[in-house]
Formats: structure tokens, C-alpha cells, sequence
């Protein structure tokens, strides 16, 4: 009998994992949050995700098409839904449809694809996204609503949902402040922290979601168990979470305490905003975060750093996305200097000296 | 005992039940041997017998030449039919001198070499001699000539022989199924090898995943203080040399170092038991025991093969296939080398011959890479795959040395790990061909500057006498040439051809 001739070497073994199940790991252990999120917000929510999500792998087909890479073979390791729910989740859940739209073509076409595609990019696609929209389309991108569960007395049917997002009819009614951003605006008004922390939800509220916010913003504990799910799944490891977290709270916690009545506490910080999403969802991306743990544990420290001093000192009350693009940009630089030692060597890359025995 | 860990590493499916339980059958003798004249790292051996020659088993058929070479036996008795070329097991297919013998179906032993009565008490240089003599090589699957590494005692200060019977190969049982069959013999080989070696203490290295073979290998060992079997942990690539001195001893073989360095020298268990028997006996290496498994062979088993048995052959006695093998591999499937046809030899690094469906390679279209950084976390020797294979598809295989592209011995783990099935090693063997390649050009270019070089001197200084020796004779010399030019027109050449 013939045998088939092999073209490479080996090994003739391989592992279970491919490209699109982890893309759908993450999709799965995004759902959670994503589904109590689209009920908390409505059917406005619901079109937003659905037109977000709609758009990019739209976008991501036309590249691809563009491009003369398969189209349907590329669509199917599912990144650009994953791109998509993500920004959907960073987006106001009422905001007009082109705010998805255009989100999606500055996320996709012009972060990915001009850059090469999957793996290629610097930096997080959905990141981008929601950032250009949010510097472009201040206002848009900063209407709050305080949640209006489906079918509770007062949320928006499907027909006042289209009006609010294709026809930009926001009700008048139904802006509130996400809890940094109210903190922002009283703090300029000379109003201090211990003050103004009275008026925002109270910590559970927070923690259950059941609060003004982009969808990814609220609930964190169910984006905490996506993120546990995640790294049970060993699709993450705890490096670049713990150290984010881990590095805001700190901060925070001691500005606090030299002075509770500019700085809000380590807590309110990590409850608050899109910490959770950032630090299990975004910031663990593959492409744009370092590969080595070394380099995970710097790049995570400086997003939980570069969050509090964005949240504190710049215009914006929310700081992950600005915090999470800046440190893309060191990632590949990071990957330099963090390389693993080789075995026997030493870290400048000359061979160990011979030891006597210990 | 204490245990250290080693970095990375894989888990991969072991498929090891397949033969494991399966006890060592003995091959009928083929139709036909082929023995290759280079079946190990180093020189071929040099042909001693010639077309028509009767040969008996256990003879000598081929003579090692140079410091590292092997020689070679005849398997059995018979007739030399020819000595041609022949495919060899290597991807490439290529043709390499292989002596061909008709066997008689006597299998009658030549005169065999004296046993030594009592190698305990032999000088270390008649062990190695015998081992030598009787065409030992590592039967881990590197070959390397045993004798040589057995020679390391005269040279550095040895402490520990440390017996590899890790066997972390998936698929692979023949050394499982040698500890376990023949315990006694192994032990023996290992103290003979110990007491040629100058060393005091014996280890024997098994993974975890081999119980039955702890458990005898420990009996066998008890009457001997000085041997100690460990249990080490099921991580692959714990078989690999640096990574199971390492495991067992915390210690760490500098780069461009041997263990030897650190006064370990690392043997397989199968080759213990082939000393034991060229030391007691005084047979050489005419036979050894290859896994045949797969999930197209038919009945998957441990045989022990006459050297030089066709491939063709051991599957055919192994019931044949099954089914369409989508590859057949020599050796393991992590580290195993792809074989070009079942038209080639078994021979002595031989460890299992796998016939792998497309489902077990579970081989998929390369994609585009996520940075994941799998390959970095998993790689057992610390270098980073992922920006190495970049540099390496842009042929910038200068940035790709730095990185240490020549430190990675192609275990594997990072193709088997990577989500995108990039084919890593496949990248690595590339570069690591193509760097060695250009050293060899580079040491060849320098040796050619310094002949040339030394030419010069040599002509000038001849000049210069010549002119001294006219200058003496007659004062008016002014009409020669000029001396310069024709060393330099000649130099040039040199440097050019």
C-alpha cells in the first residue's frame, strides 16, 4: 500500500484547541452578562448589539472580499463577532444605530484590516471602536440610562425602540450619570467625594449591575464569572486580571486615603466603570497584550495605573479604553524585554556558568 | 526523592495502551536484511565483506571508522547478495550504502568475542572496547555511539549514570516492555556501564505513567545500594536528555555543555541491556525492539526486530494496515521523522514504527497567528517560538539565531500546542539547516583566507630569498620583477576558486 508523503516535519500529534474555539469559549462566557444586560436595557439594547455585531462581521466580509483572503472560511474563527459583541458592550445601550455602525468600520477595517488582519493589529479593534466614537460623538457617547428592564412598566416597546435607535428619538426623560461620571462633574463643581458618593448606587447595586452604564460596565459579577470561567477554561491566565486590579485598587486605595475627599476609594474604583470587562475581557486580548507572563504582569500593572490617572486627572470619567490603547502601543516593546530565559543561560543570553554542585 | 521541576511542556494523548500490555514478539527472519553502513550519528563504517561472502550471525560486516562511527553485524546468517544503494529512513529517501544479506535459516552464530568473566573487576578500557566492537548505539532514537559516551570517564569527573526510561513519546512502549520483561538485564548492563563510566551512583529516570515498570525495575535494583529508580512526573518531553538531568537533579546543562558537564551521563535502558549483552555474551547489536502501533496497523505490538528488517515487512507482520495510514512515522509522533516509503531498513535507533490516521495527527489548515502565547508558556528550553517564527518567514534568520533558534531541539511542543496549527518546527528545522549551513560556508571561507594567507608568506619569503641569493651572486639584479604582484594575482585566485 502507498503511503501519503509528508511535506513537513513533525509532530504528527496536535493539541484540541483551534483559533475558533477559543473565540467561542469567550463568546460563551460573554453571554451571561451580555443576556442580563440586554434585559436590564430593552429593546434598544438589543438592536444596538444586533446592528454592532451585524456590522463588523459585515465589514470584516468586505476586507476580506477586498483583500482576496477566503471570505467564509476567515469569518468562521468568529474574532469579528467577538470584536463586535465587545464593542457593543462599550457602547451606550440606547446610542443611534451609526454610532455601531461607524464603530464597527473603525474597529474592523481600519484597526484590523489595514494592518493585516487577525494577529496583525496593535491595537484592541473594539477599544478603538468605542474611543474614536466617544473623542468624535462626545455627546452621543456619553447618554446614560438608568435600566429599563423588558416588559417593566416604562421600558420602551419595540416600536419606540426603533425610534430610539434609528430615529434618535431619546425620550427626554431618561438620562441618568454613570457613577464615575457623576463623581466627575460634582468634583468640578467643588462638590467633595465623601459628599457625592451618597448619591451614587450603593456597592451591591453596583455589583449586580443594576445601574446606569454601558452594557459591559454593568454587573460585574457576571462578567467576573465569565472571566473565572475563562481562566478554568485556561483561555487566560490570572497574570493580566490580577495585576490590573490588583494595581488600581492599590492606588486607589492609598490616594484615598491621604485624601477621601478628592480620590474615591480602591473599591468604588473596581466596581465601578468597565474594570471588570477591561481587565477579564479586553486587556487579556491575545494580539494586542504581551505573550510572555513577565510581560502580561507589566502590561497589566500599567493599564490598572494608567486607568486610576485617567479617571482622576483627565477629561474623561472613564479611563480603561485610554488606559488599555496606551499600553498597546508598548506591548510589542514589552515582548522584548520580557522574553522567558533560555535553558542554559542566562538572561543576557550567554551560557550559565558550570556550577560546582550545590 | 526530592524532584525539581522542569519548565513547560506538553500533555498529549499517550496512546500507549495500545502496546503496552502487548509482551515482545520475536520476528520470523525476512526474506531479506539491509544493512545501512550509517545507522548512527557520525562516519558510515567501512564495508569488510563483498557480494557472494557467507556470513554468520553476530559477524562483523562493517568496520566503524573515525572517532565517532559504529560498526556493523549481520543480523543472521546468510549470503551477501550485493552491497548497494539503497533508500534510507530519512525523509528525504535518499540512497545510502547498504550491505544486503540473504539469510540461510540457520541463524548460526559466528565465533563470538570471550565473555568477560567478571567486568567488575576489567579495566574500563576493555568494556568499552567490547562495546565498540559490538556496534552499540543510543536506542533512544539519537544513535549516537555508545562507546564514545562511555569514554566520557576518562575525560571529566563523573558522579551519575542516569538511565532514561522516561519513554515520554506517545505510542511508544518498547523500552516499557524491555524494563519489564528484562529487568535483570538492564540492571547488569547499567552497573557494567557504571563501572566503565567511573561512576558511583546509578539513577534510573521512569515516568509515572510506566507503574508496573517502576515496580519491577525497583525490585530488580534492591540488591544494588547504588541504584536508585525515581518516578518522574508524565510531562513531555521529560525523556529529553538536559530536561530529565534537570528533573532529577535540579541542575541545569549550560548551553553548548554536555551533562557530562555536570558529571552525569544519560544512557537508555535498551542500550544498558544491549551492553549486558555484548559484555556477558559477547553478541552484538543485531536486534532491537520496535513499538509497531498506530491506528491503521492492524494489531499494534512490541517486535523484536532484526536489524535491517524492511518496514514493509514488520507491518506485514503486524497484520498490515487497517486502514490508509495518512503518514508513517520512524519513531515518535512528536519527534519521529516522516518515512519517504515502507521500502527502508529498520535500524538501530529505531523505536517505533507508527502508522497515524489523519484523526490521531488531527493536522488541520495553517491560520493566521492570535499571539496567544501558548507557545511561549509551553516551550520546555525558554525561547519564544512565536517571534521566531515571524523573523523566520521573513528570512531574517540572523534576528532568529539571536533568539535562539539553534538552542531548540525540535520536541514539538509548541506545533502541538498552537491554535492556528502552524507548523513551528517545521519553521525551526528550516532555520536551524540553513544557519548550519552558513557556518559551514563561513569556517570553509576563513580556511580558505588563511591558506591563502599563509601562500603569500610563503611566496614572498621565497622571493625574498631568491633576491638575497641573486643579490649576493651578482650586485647589478636590478631587472627582476617585481615580487608583489604575482603573490597577489595569485592569492586572489585562491580566494576565488
Amino acid at each position: 500500500m502507498s503511503i501519503a508523503i509528508m511535506k513537513k516535519s513533525g509532530p504528527f500529534a496536535h493539541g484540541f484547541n483551534t483559533v475558533q474555539k477559543t473565540m467561542f469559549t469567550v463568546l460563551l462566557a460573554l453571554m451571561p452578562a451580555t443576556l442580563f444586560n440586554l434585559y436590564l436595557f430593552g429593546w434598544p439594547a438589543i438592536l444596538l448589539f444586533t446592528i454592532t455585531v451585524g456590522a463588523c462581521v459585515a465589514v470584516e466580509a468586505a476586507c476580506l472580499l477586498l483583500a482576496g483572503k477566503p471570505v467564509v472560511a476567515t469569518l468562521a474563527d468568529c474574532s469579528a463577532i467577538l470584536t463586535g459583541w465587545l464593542l457593543a458592550m462599550s457602547l451606550p445601550p440606547w446610542a443611534p444605530w451609526w454610532i455601531g455602525v461607524l464603530a464597527a468600520i473603525f474597529a474592523i477595517a481600519l484597526t484590523k484590516h489595514a494592518f493585516g488582519g487577525l494577529g496583525q493589529n496593535v491595537f484592541n479593534p473594539a477599544m478603538v471602536g468605542r474611543t474614536v466614537m466617544l473623542i468624535s460623538f462626545p455627546v452621543a457617547m456619553t447618554v446614560w440610562v438608568a435600566p429599563h428592564p423588558l416588559f417593566s412598566a416604562g421600558a420602551p416597546g419595540l416600536t419606540e425602540a426603533f425610534a430610539i435607535t434609528f430615529g434618535g428619538n431619546m425620550p427626554d426623560t431618561v438620562s441618568a450619570a454613570s457613577a464615575l461620571g457623576y463623581i466627575k462633574t460634582e468634583l468640578s463643581r467643588g462638590i467633595p467625594v465623601a459628599q457625592s458618593m451618597a448619591q451614587v448606587p450603593d456597592l451591591m447595586d453596583m455589583t449586580l449591575g443594576y445601574r446606569a452604564g454601558s452594557m459591559g460596565e454593568t454587573s460585574a459579577i457576571l462578567i467576573l464569572a465569565g472571566g473565572l470561567f475563562l481562566m478554568a477554561k485556561r483561555i487566560i491566565s490570572w497574570h493580566i486580571p490580577v495585576s490590573m486590579m490588583g494595581s488600581l485598587f492599590l492606588i486607589a486605595a492609598l490616594f484615598h486615603a491621604i485624601d477621601p475627599a478628592r480620590f474615591t476609594s480602591g473599591t468604588f474604583h473596581l466596581m465601578s466603570g468597565a474594570t471588570f470587562l477591561g481587565a477579564f475581557f479586553i486587556a487579556t486580548d491575545y494580539v494586542t497584550s504581551p505573550v510572555s507572563k513577565t510581560g502580561q504582569l507589566i502590561f497589566g500593572i500599567g493599564v490598572g495605573l494608567l486607568t486610576w490617572s485617567i479617571r482622576n486627572f483627565a477629561g474623561y470619567p472613564e479611563g480603561m479604553a485610554f488606559a488599555v490603547l496606551l499600553m498597546n502601543s508598548l506591548t510589542p516593546i514589552i515582548d522584548q524585554y520580557t522574553r522567558p530565559r533560555a535553558f542554559g543561560r542566562t538572561r543576557k543570553g550567554e551560557p550559565l556558568p558550570l556550577e560546582e554542585k550545590p | 526523592m526530592k524532584l525539581f521541576p522542569i519548565r513547560g511542556g506538553i500533555h498529549p494523548e499517550y496512546r500507549k495502551d495500545m502496546t503496552s500490555e502487548k509482551a515482545i514478539v520475536a520476528m520470523p527472519m525476512p526474506a531479506a536484511l539491509y544493512i545501512p553502513l550509517q545507522q548512527h550519528i557520525g562516519a558510515p563504517a567501512e564495508v569488510l565483506v563483498a557480494e557472494g561472502d557467507l556470513v554468520r550471525k553476530g559477524q562483523m560486516i562493517a568496520r566503524n571508522q573515525g572517532a565517532v562511527s559504529a560498526s556493523q553485524h549481520a543480523p543472521t546468517s546468510g549470503r551477501i547478495t550485493s552491497v548497494a544503494e539503497v533508500a534510507a529512513p530519512h525523509p528525504s529517501g535518499l540512497p545510502q550504502k547498504t550491505i544486503i544479506i540473504e539469510p540461510d535459516g540457520k541463524d548460526e552464530w559466528a565465533d563470538l568475542p570471550e565473555p568477560i568473566a567478571d567486568p567488575f573487576a576489567a579495566d574500563p578500557h576493555t568494556i568499552h572496547d567490547r562495546v565498540a566492537q559490538s556496534g552499540i548505539v543510543g536506542m533512544g532514537g539519537a544513535a549516537f555511539p555508545s562507546a564514545v559516551k562511555l569514554n566520557l570517564g576518562a575525560q571529566k569527573k563523573l558522579e551519575t549514570l542516569l538511565l532514561n526510561g522516561a519513554e515520554c513519546e506517545p505510542y511508544l512502549t518498547c523500552d516499557d516492555r524491555v524494563m519489564r520483561e528484562y529487568p535483570d538485564e538492564v540492571i547488569d548492563g547499567a552497573r557494567i556501564m557504571a563501572h566503565a563510566l567511573g561512576t558511583a551512583k546509578v539513577v534510573i529516570g521512569i515516568e509515572q505513567n510506566k507503574p508496573q515498570a517502576i515496580e519491577i525495575m525497583t525490585r530488580a535494583a534492591a540488591a544494588f545500594p547504588e541504584i536508585k529508580v525515581v518516578a518522574v512526573p508524565v510531562q513531555y518531553p521529560m525523556g529529553s536528555e538536559r530536561h530529565l538531568v534537570q528533573a532529577i537533579t535540579g541542575r541545569e546543562t549550560p548551553a553548548r555543555k554536555l551533562t557530562a558537564d555536570l558529571g552525569i551521563v544519560v544512557h537508555n535502558v535498551a542500550t544498558a541491556r544491549a551492553v549486558h549483552h555484548a559484555v556477558r555474551f559477547g553478541r552484538p547489536l543485531v536486534a532491537r525492539v520496535v513499538t509497531v502501533s498506530g491506528g491503521a496497523i492492524r494489531e499494534p505490538s512490541n517486535v523484536m526486530t532484526p536489524i535491517g528488517t524492511k518496514v514493509s515487512d514488520l507491518v506485514e507482520f503486524c497484520g498490515g494496515f487497517s486502514a490508509r495510514p495518512e503518514s508513517v512515522v520512524n519513531g515518535g509522533p512528536m519527534m519521529g521523522q516522516p518515512l519517504p516509503s515502507l521500502d527502508v531498513p529498520v535500524v538501530k535507533g529505531t523505536s517505533g514504527i507508527l502508522a497515524m490516521t489523519a484523526e490521531e495527527i488531527n493536522n488541520s489548515p495553517t491560520s493566521a497567528c492570535i499571539r496567544c502565547g501558548a507557545c511561549v508558556t509551553i516551550c520546555p528550553c525558554g525561547l519564544s517560538p512565536v517571534d521566531m517564527a515571524a523573523f523566520i518567514r521573513k528570512d531574517n534568520l540572523d534576528v532568529a539565531a539571536k533568539l535562539g533558534v539553534m538552542d531548540c531541539f525540535s520536541c514539538g511542543s509548541c506545533s502541538w500546542v498552537c491554535p492556528s496549527h502552524i507548523p513551528l518546527v517545521h519553521y525551526f528545522n528550516y532555520a536551524k539547516g540553513v544557519l548550519r549551513e552558513l557556518e559551514s560556508e563561513r569556517r570553509k571561507s576563513e580556511r580558505i583566507k588563511t591558506l591563502a594567507e599563509v601562500r603569500t608568506i610563503r611566496i614572498e619569503k621565497a622571493a625574498e630569498a631568491k633576491r638575497a641569493a641573486l643579490a649576493a651572486k651578482s650586485k647589478p639584479a636590478a631587472d627582476a620583477a617585481p615580487p608583489g604582484g604575482e603573490t597577489k594575482a595569485t592569492t586572489e585566485e585562491k580566494v576565488n576558486a
